[in-house]
């Protein structure tokens, strides 16, 4: 073995070590969705022909190609029962992926744990082909699992395979993009926030590209994201696809091993410039912004971009849909009014999602500044546990607020401009707003985690993740009603809104108001447990 | 004098492992009181007991006449704290994360902060993430040595300080208890605290088992003899009090108690005392007398002949 890799293979025991729940979980996780949509798949369309229906609607329908892609064989159980997983679960298992780089490689190396291993016989490469080993093999682990549950849900075993393997391909090139960004910049959120910018970039870019007619433009093969796509698992198999996330491997690791020979240990590939001598913080609400406001500008800039473009698709809504079946597919998006608002609506309710991802991942970091040891320095000081908390906690609330007025705003607009009705901006602005006291829920759940059971905080996420695939699965899974209920975004009022939208606005507020007390009220009486 | 800090009968638990076990711990106003023990003995515990930090199970504590637990803003006002292990925020340079805290204090002395700086040799414009633990010390240490505390409460502040910076804090401390401050100062380095306390307390296991001036504490522990004699009388170690007896030729050393020293000095003199040599118990002695199990005889040996670090 080389000397730069000495150590490799207790790493990557110790990572395994660390992991040892995560990965079976998503695993299993991913496995069983795919499971239950294939076989759920096969009794919501029986017969070809409810198939080619469903499907050529689905294509004829641009929001929803930008969204999940084509259906490239209409005839096809497997390609169109699992649209939803070749782009967007596939974003989902590539943000996963960066996850699991980053936090064995910059995340290490940045808490000084890579320096204390690094006294030992440990080569300067170990880390990084540590990190790698692991998430290339959770990659090929968690594609091979798909496959087969593809097949034990009754796919064909050749497209079950193709699929598995289009997943595993996609996560590995991931992880190597991961692999990249960790030896770019000295802060792990950093690295996390440029792979997952890279997995934004290569989803719109592949949502152009489908959008052109017929088939994808050059821009889907430009991204690893539509290189799933073009596998065509169920839809023609095209293998050689396959190769390409492969070559990009190929071509990040080097890449990465070469800028890791470039730098020292903990430092970026940037020289840290001089800062202030004297600071502008006035209190912990300062702080709070400081260390937070770059993340909130990235989601802000998203959250507008990705408005501009749903809207301005709204004008294709009503054209397109003639056939009842693809009404039906928009209707399980959660619409129930007007095509136009069901289409907005379901657009918005991701919005949503999305910005309880946000108050979530904000208001985790009260956690993170806790077990970060920054939280004795602060509380040694004059500053009580409440005013602390109320800072992370308020501008977590207040981003959730600010991303939804913005995605009402933006997606307001460009459907102003297209369907030429100035009264959509104010009444999409008004529908996003709606969505704001859900998200504040699973803000709060963090603080109420947080204050009885701080170790468990991750878990806000784990449910986050359980109500979403509530939302877009439960009717396919038949998911119990009082499961379903228990949801705060099931009880979000969607567009047009009336006044019967009040009393579960007031009452997902209070939910949230009472589950900030109780945190509160837990952080108060319990001992700081870095 | 009036105590400013008190705890009594002060029990903290874990889980299933208890960190404090009954302890009772006072510091006198205008003192500066060492605090030692070895690693996991309990001293963090205590330390972030008196800040409210962690909640005692049963006892009770004043610090500065009030109750950490409840009245944390009012009390923190008066007193500042170096935590022992000082994380800051990466891409926060050292002299914001000092104007923050000091913010936050509810004010410093920015003469006072800069002397701190050119003292500690520290440079303020480099962020947090490229400092070294001694450097990241030195940020927590300007911090509260440049606010108008009455109390400070510093976690083994020096751990990661090279010996000149060490001077440096020793020089502050000093200055402190001129100006009639409280000073808790926690350590495993005894010379550091026997240097600088005006009284110790010992903790063990979750106990104050020692506490008092340090020649008071003295008198409980051996002074270290050296003598060499013309003829080495028989029967030393027999004597009262007399320990260790270890005879090389005409050179006799020995650990001798207190009420041991006459009689052992008389049976000397009576052998014609040639040269001797006596060196006071130092606080490692004083350490290993309760800890002196747990050490292997060869560390017990080799300690008890270093003098004590002025």
């Amino acid at each position: 073995m080389r000397e730069t890799l000495a150590g490799t293979g207790v790493l990557i025991r110790l990572g395994l070590r660390r992991d040892r729940w995560l990965l079976p979980a998503w695993i299993a996780g991913f496995a069983a969705t795919t499971y239950s949509t294939a076989v759920a798949g096969a009794e919501l369309y029986p017969d070809v022909g409810s198939r080619v229906e469903a499907a050529t609607a689905l294509n004829a329908t641009a929001s929803l190609v930008a969204l999940f892609g084509r259906v490239y064989d209409p005839t096809s159980l497997g390609a169109l029962s699992l649209i939803k997983y070749t782009a967007f679960m596939a974003a989902i298992l590539a943000v996963l992926m960066v996850f699991i780089t980053v936090r064995h490689t910059r995340s290490d190396e940045e808490s000084g744990r890579l320096e204390l291993l690094g006294g030992g016989r440990m080569g300067r490469d170990a880390p990084l082909a540590a990190a790698l080993t692991i998430s290339f093999g959770a990659s090929i682990v968690l594609g091979l699992v798909t496959a087969v549950s593809l097949a034990a849900g009754g796919l064909p075993a050749a497209g079950s395979i193709a699929f598995g393997l289009g997943w595993a391909a996609t996560g590995m090139a991931f992880s190597a993009v991961a692999g990249v960004t960790a030896q770019l910049t000295a802060s792990a959120r950093a690295a996390t926030g440029m792979s997952l910018g890279v997995v934004a970039v290569t989803y719109a870019l592949r949502a152009v590209g489908d959008l052109a007619e017929p088939g994808p433009s050059a821009l889907s093969w430009l991204s690893p994201i539509g290189w799933n796509q073009q596998i065509r698992a169920f839809a023609g198999d095209q293998w050689w696809v396959l190769a390409l996330p492969l070559a990009l491997c190929a071509l990040l690791v080097p890449v990465a091993l070469a800028l890791r020979a470039r730098r020292d240990l903990g430092s970026g590939l940037r020289q840290e410039r001089p800062g202030p001598a004297r600071g502008s913080l006035r209190g912990v609400g300062d702080l709070a912004v400081r260390l937070q406001f770059r993340l909130l500008a990235a989601w802000a800039v998203a959250f507008v971009v990705f408005g501009v473009v749903i809207g301005s698709l709204a004008g294709n809504v009503t054209d397109l849909l003639s056939s009842p079946n693809a009404q039906d597919l928009i209707m399980m998006l959660g619409g129930t009014q007007a095509m136009t608002d069901a289409f907005i609506a379901a657009e918005i309710s991701i919005m949503g999602l999305l910005a309880a991802a946000y108050g979530l991942s904000a208001a985790s970091r009260l956690r993170d500044e806790e077990t970060d040891g920054h939280v004795e320095a602060l509380l040694g000081t004059a500053t009580t546990r409440p005013r602390w908390a109320t800072s992370h906690f308020a501008l977590a609330l207040a981003g959730v607020a600010v991303l939804m007025l913005l995605a009402g705003v933006s997606v307001g607009a460009g459907a102003a401009t297209v369907l030429a009705d100035a009264n959509q901006l104010g009444r999409v602005t008004l529908a996003a707003a709606a969505q704001i006291p859900a998200a504040w829920v699973m803000t709060a759940a963090v603080l109420a985690v947080f204050g009885w059971a701080p170790r468990l905080t991750g878990t806000v996420w784990a449910l986050l993740l359980l109500f979403v695939a509530l939302g877009e699965f439960g009717v396919l899974w038949n998911a119990p009603e009082w499961l379903m209920e228990l949801s705060p975004f099931r009880h979000s009022p969607l567009l047009p809104l009336d006044s019967g939208a009040v009393g579960p606005l007031l009452g997902l507020t209070v939910t949230a108001a009472a589950l900030a007390a109780l945190g509160y009220a837990g952080w108060r009486r319990r001992d700081l447990a870095p | 004098m009036a105590n400013v800090l008190e705890m009594v009968g002060v029990v903290k638990r874990f889980g299933p492992v208890v960190a404090l076990n009954g302890l009772d711990f006072s510091v006198e106003a205008g003192e500066v009181h060492g605090f030692l023990g070895p690693n996991g003995s309990g001293k963090s515990t205590t330390i972030r007991l008196l800040l409210g930090m962690l909640r005692a199970n049963a006892g009770s504590i004043r610090v500065l006449g009030l109750d950490p637990w409840r009245d944390v803003s009012s009390l923190h006002r008066r007193l500042a704290y170096v935590p022992g292990d000082v994380a800051l925020w990466p891409n926060l340079t050292g002299g914001e994360v000092i104007d923050l805290l000091g913010r936050l204090q509810g004010g410093q002395d920015l003469a006072r902060r800069a002397q701190l700086l050119e003292l500690f040799d520290l440079d303020p414009t480099k962020k947090s993430r490229a400092y070294s633990k001694g450097n990241r010390q030195k940020v927590a240490l300007v911090a509260a040595l440049a606010t108008d505390a009455e109390l400070f409460l510093l976690d083994e502040p020096t751990s990661g300080l090279d010996p000149l910076m060490e001077e440096a804090f020793r020089g502050c401390i000093r200055e402190l208890r001129n100006q009639g401050r409280t000073v808790l100062l926690s350590s495993h380095i005894l010379s550091e605290a026997e240097a600088l306390s005006d009284r110790v307390s010992i903790i063990r296991e979750g106990r104050v088992v020692e506490t008092g001036r340090l020649d008071e504490l003295r008198h409980l522990t051996r002074t270290s003899v050296t003598a060499d004699v013309a003829v080495v009388p028989a029967g030393l170690d027999a004597l009262p009090g007399v320990h260790d007896v270890v005879v090389r030729n005409h050179r006799v050393s020995a650990q001798v108690e207190p009420s041991g020293l006459a009689p052992f000095m008389r049976a000397l003199t009576d052998a014609g005392l040639v040269a001797l040599t006596s060196q006071p118990p130092t606080l490692e002695d004083l350490f290993l007398r309760h800890y002196g199990a747990a050490v292997p005889v060869a560390a017990a040996g080799s300690s008890s002949g270093r003098t004590a670090d002025a």
